[in-house]
Parts: structure tokens; C-alpha cells; sequence
């Protein structure tokens, strides 16, 4: 399946971009950061602590093993810090 | 109920006024704003990134919740992105009910929700350079009182 990935505040900077398309079979979000972690040392740093990292899928919050099925994109951040 | 995410400043003021004049129903409203500090000088600005489509999204589900819980009139969230200067509003709510404690507690809990849930992400920048504001565990401890 082809995904949207979407990275926001400091897993932006340390990936070096806001967004990317990725062809993937990774079934959970634990599997596709597996598979991120593998890429590049970048991406090996940015998700060196999961505990700092967010995600939603399609807009909407999710927790790391949740399914991607019928997910088209995926947004990566760290807590949210609004207010 | 209104949600608007914006870079551009916004008349205070003027929001508030607006938004008690169409309320016309309700005997309260309450508003709160959310200035950047200045940390004593040690701050010289503050940047706000956010996930267009979804921040929208996740504030009118905030909203949605609140008017579920307490009996509301109106609601209002405005926030601003993009670079902030110290003393510049950032974002504010207000909320509009029959009685005050409608009023007082939806406004908290908007606030509490929109801190940890909307994605929006602040960057501070000094003389001994930038970072990202860590969110703090009180944030999210305060949602757990909902």
C-alpha cells in the first residue's frame, strides 16, 4: 500500500523533510517505525525514543500498534504543545 | 460553535465584544487569552507549527465535546501559527452559557483539551538558541480530571 507520512516539529527536523510517500506492508505503526528505523540513521534517531512520539492516522490520534489498514496517511509528531 | 486557526493576529477585544453581542441568550461569558512570555527577556520569539487539516478537525471535536457535557450557547477557539513575538496573543477561548459555571468550566476544559490534543507545536527562540517547549506531565495530568 502506498502511504503519506507526515512529520512535524523535531521528527521533521531530524528526518530533514515535512513529507514523503513510501510504498510499505507494514501492518501496525510499530512495524512501519521498524521499517523507518531501518531506512537511514536519520530516521534511527528520530524514532529513537517511541516513548516522545505521537501519531495519528488520518487525522485522527491513534496509538503505535494500531493497524494501517485502509490508512492513507500518517502523521508522526512529538506531544502536542498548544495553548 | 466556531473554530478558526490563523497566522495573522487578531483584535482581542474585539472577539470578545463580538462574541458576547451574538449570544444574546446567554447570562454569561467567559474568555481566556493565551499571551507569550517573555521569560524575563530570555525569550526574543516563539514559533508555532501546526498540522493543517487535522487542528481544525481535532478543535471541533473538542468544541463538540464540550457542548455535549454542559449546556452551552456558544464556544469560540481562535489560535494563531506561524512566528510570535513575546507579548503577542497566541490563541483564545470563549464560551457562552445560561449560568457562569457552565461558562467557567467548559472554558477549562477546552482549554486542558486543546494543550495535549490539537497539534499544534511551539518552538522558542533566544540568545542561547532555539527549541522545541516540551510538554509538561501537569498538561496531561489535567486531563484526567474530565
Amino acid at each position: 500500500m502506498k502511504l503519506r507520512l507526515l512529520y512535524f516539529a523535531w521528527l521533521r527536523e531530524r528526518i530533514g523533510l515535512p513529507r514523503e510517500e513510501l510504498e510499505t506492508e507494514a501492518p501496525t505503526v510499530a512495524a512501519l517505525i521498524e521499517e523507518l528505523r531501518g531506512r537511514e540513521e536519520r530516521y534511527a534517531l528520530a524514532f529513537s525514543d517511541l516513548g516522545a512520539v505521537r501519531v495519528a492516522l488520518d487525522q485522527e490520534l491513534a496509538e503505535l500498534d494500531a493497524p494501517l489498514d485502509g490508512v492513507r496517511e500518517v502523521a508522526f509528531f512529538p506531544p502536542m504543545t498548544g495553548g | 460553535m466556531a473554530v478558526r486557526v490563523q497566522a495573522e493576529a487578531f483584535d482581542y477585544g474585539a472577539e470578545c465584544a463580538a462574541f458576547a453581542a451574538s449570544a444574546s441568550q446567554a447570562g454569561a461569558v467567559v474568555t481566556f487569552a493565551g499571551i507569550v512570555r517573555d521569560e524575563g527577556g530570555r525569550l526574543s520569539a516563539m514559533e508555532i507549527e501546526h498540522y493543517p487539516g487535522m487542528t481544525e478537525r481535532a478543535l471541533a471535536k473538542i468544541e463538540a465535546e464540550a457542548a455535549q457535557r454542559w449546556s452551552l450557547e456558544a464556544t469560540l477557539i481562535i489560535h494563531r501559527f506561524g512566528p510570535l513575538r513575546p507579548g503577542e496573543i497566541i490563541m483564545m477561548v470563549a464560551t457562552a452559557a445560561r449560568h457562569r459555571a457552565d461558562a467557567f468550566v467548559a472554558a477549562e476544559f477546552l482549554m486542558d483539551y486543546l494543550k495535549s490534543r490539537a497539534p499544534f507545536w511551539k518552538k522558542e527562540h533566544g540568545a542561547e538558541g532555539s527549541d522545541w517547549v516540551a510538554a509538561r506531565e501537569a498538561d496531561e495530568d489535567a486531563l484526567k480530571r474530565w
